[in-house]
């Protein structure tokens, strides 16, 4: 592991809580989303989706549909077989053969689940459009359809594809061979089953796509978190040249995931632009977004943790079963693997082994939304750390105390294989529990109890491993994904001085045109007002692997600090020659490049930059311009880490959860820009209480989606969330110059378990010992009836019997 | 949105607006805040082919005495009905529906024809046993809360036919509680209960939202209570789901709803008692 040195902290920028340069344009109405952008001469598609979760395709009448005057085109699957490849799938992991069903914009001949797409209509205008999709007569056969993944399983269960025989798509595993010998040896074997169940995205705009295909080019603006990505895999699908090919991510609304594809409708709006050489658009409903963009989780897992009886953790064995639903995405079966990384937790574990079955079912599917797979195997983690506490009669935290990696460790090999690069978890848990009155709650609970009140803690000491990601360790030859991982950057000083930085990244709201001007602006001697950044553009910047994983500031910001510190590298060279003094003796401070002891004597950027572009006195040999890139490709991935605790009251009547208070420390090593994090750490939290509490996809028995709108699928609001108590900690990381880990994910993949435990320990008294999310009132109620032996407990798949069918 | 096409009009008066729903047949509906029927019209499950917008029709705004009672004109919006406390049970009943865009933009009248069995309105009507006035090419007809509500999505109410006031008597000697019970404080209830009570229980009343297509009466409940004592509430509350059907959905199965409107019974009882 190499470290780069610091760069010149000019102005001190970096560090500062400094308002989101992007706020003003997105909250005044003024952003551009794709859905703004109008185009000359553009037509609107509709697309007609599957109404059956698994059907024969028999017959389709597109003649309706195509009489119609403002009706252009009206196309099939069958239509479009000059398609040059399928949508791509990019995992290829060494050894291990993935079943792969070829997966068209449109599907040809059956349809595998409820809103695949069947045809597409475009018209002069979207009401016309979806007037004529409702022309379109498909006629179906349906086939018995599976939407429970262990029934899928079964000898005899319906096939999605009939022709691997099969609906298991590939097994995997990771970690140590001696797991079994290790568990015979413990204490105690603690035994769970522990679901994780599905959920959405839920990006506040919808999926949205325009194409503009004109003399030979194509420009495809997309709601997308990896336009260069998307350009890459369809330049080969449609079998168009990368370099007349531009993909533009305009404003994103969001993405959590969902935007981190390359999905059929991208590719259909550009076939369909080429085809009909106009542009051609699409923005999702909200409901056609609910059924037709990722989704996340959806994993059955059975863990055994052996233990001895002092606590300490000698085993873990984690068999995950991952509901993939009926295609493979981009990443879809990978996403189970990406937890098995961090399978051993914040935890000195000398056996941990994670072993995943994929599985189709009928049912849309599932990929990378906001933690992939960590927040899973957290959950799992922490879950069982707490039912191996009670079990024991020990203290859930000394549990994890005795067994956490102690900060001397550091950097840290573990049971699957990756070294954890720095970490203080005694430290954030210390710190933790200092605000939170550990006893002092301890004792209301007892009191409470007595009153008949049900109060309860739930701990979630985490650590992740994000800053995607060193291309040897992830790429081909590695873990199996067919790209590199680096990231890129440009930074142009501009002859007056200000800046222009490219990222490669992508953001989509996580506010990096704020925090990489700060750190372009600390090193080059300017401001963050001064410092523009540039993302989403294919045709702008150079090639980048987008936003995701949490690796934006990891991989790219310290990309973009690279780049900018070969500026000041060759800024300083100028400032040197035009003040006749050696380079070395050049310091940046206070936003100016002056001579070490002679303040005095000084330039600014812009005077330097000014020299630069108009050459006249620059050293010998010394290129013009002050314009430099980076690509950089980090040698280890980076593990942030935190401690966090929720404080729930049930009512034990209705089983109503009341989220009271939450609390945590997380370490993502020193700030960029402290509010920035805490924004991070706010969404991320709510989104894991979020599925911890409210949020679930449901599919009926028969496959249809039970959740397609808000008023069902419950996205949590700020009334439902109390005021977060988050603090930091600062370790380090050893990998880059800034030290930075990310904070995207973090939230999210700490928090579920935090509500789960705390109802957990509040039911005890109650009888319940162990509960599965989304513990909804349904839920409590019928785990509270169950334990009671009144009734047969939650069902295990949905937060309800879905009967008489939505409001 | 992307609804299929529709014709629109906003007329100036009450009458031209039911000349308009006429002559529009069968197709045509009023539109009051939108935030029913919009919703329906986006998903294409509904498909006027004319919308008769109310908005102009400012009469119907506003709440006055009259006769002992209240009546309150179609186009009132919950937020102005939540903040007349003079209205008792209403007020605090409109007060938790949903969030304040909807409170801000939703209608009385509106809520009550559109017959929505989740809606916290109706039950409130029927335990105070209002009821509505309706006009149409016939004239107008007052209809009470027992007859209004006849089925889900099904009301008294004829196609031509308009809301225009609603009328609740004054509760006065009252004391009242609306308990509602939902997972996100914006939701529909998954039960609400609604129970009055008169001095000290001379007399009682409680009524369910969501339990079944309309909102019902727990007689049993009254029965056990009527001029007993506030210790009578958790034996009465327990006869709470006698008789009552209610459908199954994605939040609570029928068996909850049952446990939910016995508990809730008991809390808007004590409540109500001890307000
Ligand atoms: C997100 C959301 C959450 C909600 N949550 C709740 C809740 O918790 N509790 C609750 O009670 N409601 C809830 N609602 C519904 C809301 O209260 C609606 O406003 C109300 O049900 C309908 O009133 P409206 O004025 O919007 O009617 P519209 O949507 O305009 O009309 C509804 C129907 O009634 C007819 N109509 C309207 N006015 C009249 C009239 N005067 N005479 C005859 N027919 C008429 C229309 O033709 C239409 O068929 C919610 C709505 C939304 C969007």
């Amino acid at each position: 592991m190499s470290t780069v040195e610091a760069g010149p902290t000019g102005n001190g920028y970096v560090g500062q809580a400094i308002r989101r340069k992007e706020d003003p344009p997105l909250i005044t109405g003024k952003g551009r989303y794709t859905d703004d952008i109008v185009l000359p001469g553009q037509l609107w598609a509709a697309i007609i989706r599957s109404p059956e979760a698994h059907a024969r395709i028999v017959s389709i009448d597109k003649s309706a549909a195509e009489a119609r005057d403002d009706v252009r085109i009206v196309l099939t699957g069958e239509d479009m077989t000059d398609l040059q490849a399928p949508l791509p799938m990019a995992w290829v992991p060494p050894g291990v053969e993935i079943k792969t069903p070829e997966h068209w914009p449109l599907a040809r001949g059956k349809v595998c689940h409820v809103g695949d797409a069947v045809a597409v209509v475009v018209a002069d205008d979207k009401y016309a459009a979806v007037d004529a999709a409702e022309d379109v007569i498909v006629e179906y056969d349906p086939l018995p359809a599976v939407v429970d993944v262990e029934e899928a399983m079964k000898d005899g269960s319906p096939l999605v594809h009939e022709q691997f025989g099969t609906n298991i798509t590939h097994e995997w595993g990771l970690g140590s061979e001696d797991v079994e010998e290790a568990l015979a040896a413990a204490d105690v074997v603690v035994e769970r089953r522990v679901v994780n169940h599905r959920t959405a995205g839920a990006a506040i705009e919808p999926r949205a796509v325009a194409a503009d295909y004109r003399a030979g080019q194509l420009t495809l603006y997309t709601a997308t978190q990896i336009p260069h990505l998307v350009r890459l895999q369809l330049a080969g699908c449609l079998g168009i040249a990368e370099e007349h090919f531009r993909v533009v991510a305009p404003d994103v609304g969001g993405g959590f995931g969902s935007k981190l594809n390359v999905y059929g409708e991208e590719c259909l709006m550009a076939y369909l632009s080429r085809r009909l050489e106009t542009p051609v658009r699409w923005t999702a409903t909200r409901s056609e977004d609910m059924q037709a963009a990722v989704h996340g989780r959806d994993q059955v897992d059975y863990a055994r943790m052996g233990m001895k009886r002092d606590g300490t953790i000698v085993a873990l064995h984690a068999k995950l079963i991952a509901d993939l639903g009926a295609y493979q995405q981009l990443l879809t079966p990978f996403i189970p693997s990406f937890g098995a990384f961090v399978m051993s937790g914040c935890y000195k574990i000398p056996s941990v082994r994670t072993d995943i079955v994929g599985v189709f079912t009928n049912k849309f599917p599932t990929d990378a939304i906001r933690g992939a797979g960590r927040p899973e195997a957290t959950h799992l983690i922490e879950v069982m750390v707490d039912q191996a506490a009670a079990e024991l009669g020990l203290d859930p935290v000394e549990v994890r105390r005795k067994n956490f990696i102690p900060k001397e460790d550091f950097p840290a090999d573990v049971a699957p294989g990756v070294t954890y690069d720095s970490g203080d978890y005694h430290g954030s848990l210390d710190r933790l529990l200092g605000t939170l009155d550990y006893e002092g709650f301890r004792a209301e609970q007892a009191r409470a109890r007595e009153e008949g009140r049900y109060l309860g803690i739930g701990f979630s000491t985490y650590m992740e491993i994000c800053g995607l990601a060193p291309s040897r360790a992830v790429g081909p030859s590695g873990v199996g994904i067919q790209a590199g991982f680096w990231e890129s950057a440009v930074v142009r000083v501009h002859p007056s001085g200000g800046a222009t930085v490219w990222t490669g990244t992508s953001p989509h709201g996580q506010g990096h045109d704020t925090g990489f001007a700060q750190i372009v602006a600390d090193r080059i001697g300017s401001t963050p007002e001064q410092v523009e950044v540039i993302h989403g553009d294919t045709d702008r910047g150079p090639f980048g692997m987008g936003t995701y994983g949490s690796r934006s500031l990891a991989v790219g910001g310290e990309s973009v600090a690279r780049a900018a510190l070969k500026v000041a590298d060759k800024a300083k060279k100028i400032a040197a020659h035009l003040l006749e003094a050696a380079p070395d003796d050049i310091e940046l401070r206070d936003g100016r490049y002056q001579v070490k002891g002679s303040p005095d004597k000084g330039l600014t950027l812009a005077d330097i930059s000014l020299a630069a572009y108009v050459p006249e006195n620059i050293p010998d040999g010394m290129e013009p311009g002050l314009d430099e890139t980076n690509f950089y490709d980090p040698e280890n991935f980076v593990f942030p880490f935190g401690a966090h605790a929720a404080i729930v009251e049930v009512d034990a009547e209705t089983g109503k959860v009341d989220l009271k208070r939450y609390v945590c420390v997380d370490d993502c090593g020193p700030a960029i820009n402290p509010m920035l994090i805490d924004g991070q750490v706010h969404g991320g939290i709510v989104h894991g209480v979020a599925q911890a509490m409210y949020e679930q996809v449901v599919y009926d028995d028969t496959g249809q989606l039970v959740t397609g709108t808000f008023v069902d699928y419950a996205l949590p609001t700020a009334a439902e969330m109390p005021t977060f108590e988050t603090d930091r900690t600062e370790t380090p990381s050893p990998v880059n110059s800034m030290g930075v880990k990310g904070v995207g994910e973090a939230g999210t993949i700490a928090a579920s378990p935090t509500i789960v435990n705390a109802v957990t320990d509040a039911l005890r008294p109650l009888g319940v010992n162990h509960i599965d999310m989304p513990v909804t009132p349904l839920r409590v109620w019928q785990a509270i009836e169950a334990a009671q032996g009144r009734g047969s407990g939650p069902r295990a798949s949905e937060q309800g019997v879905p009967e008489g069918g939505a409001q | 949105m992307i609804p299929p096409e529709f014709e629109y009009t906003a007329p100036e008066s009450v009458d031209e607006a039911l000349q308009a729903l006429t002559q529009g047949g069968e197709d045509a509906k009023l539109l009051a805040g939108g935030h029913s029927l919009i919703p329906l019209m986006k998903m294409r499950l509904a498909a006027p082919s004319l919308l008769v917008d109310m908005r102009k029709l400012s009469d119907l705004r506003g709440i006055e005495r009259a006769n002992g009672g209240f009546r309150i004109g179609a186009l009132t919006t919950h937020a102005q009905v939540s903040q007349a406390s003079e209205l008792g049970v209403a007020a605090h009943a409109a007060g938790k529906i949903a969030d304040q865009q909807v409170r801000n933009r939703g209608t009385i009248g509106g809520s009550l024809a559109h017959g929505d069995s989740a809606s916290d309105m109706p039950a409130v009507l029927l335990a105070a046993e209002g009821s509505v006035v309706a006009r149409g090419p016939n004239g107008e007809r007052e209809i009470a809360a027992t007859e209004f509500f006849q089925d889900f999505f099904e009301t008294a109410l004829a196609d031509d036919e308009m809301i225009t006031e609603v009328r609740l008597p004054a509760m006065d000697g009252w004391k009242f509680a609306y308990e509602k019970f939902t997972r996100r404080a914006e939701d529909w209830a998954m039960v609400g209960v609604c129970a009055m009570v008169r001095g000290d229980f001379e007399d009682v009343r409680v009524a369910f939202t969501n339990m079944g297509g309309t909102p019902i009466r727990a007689s049993a409940v009254e029965e056990a209570l009527r001029g007993q004592g506030r210790g009578a509430i958790e034996q009465a509350a327990q006869a709470a789901a006698e008789g009552t059907d209610p459908p199954g959905d994605l939040n609570a199965t029928a068996d909850y709803k049952r446990h939910l409107a016995r508990v809730l019974t008991r809390r808007a009882l004590e409540k109500a008692a001890a307000a």
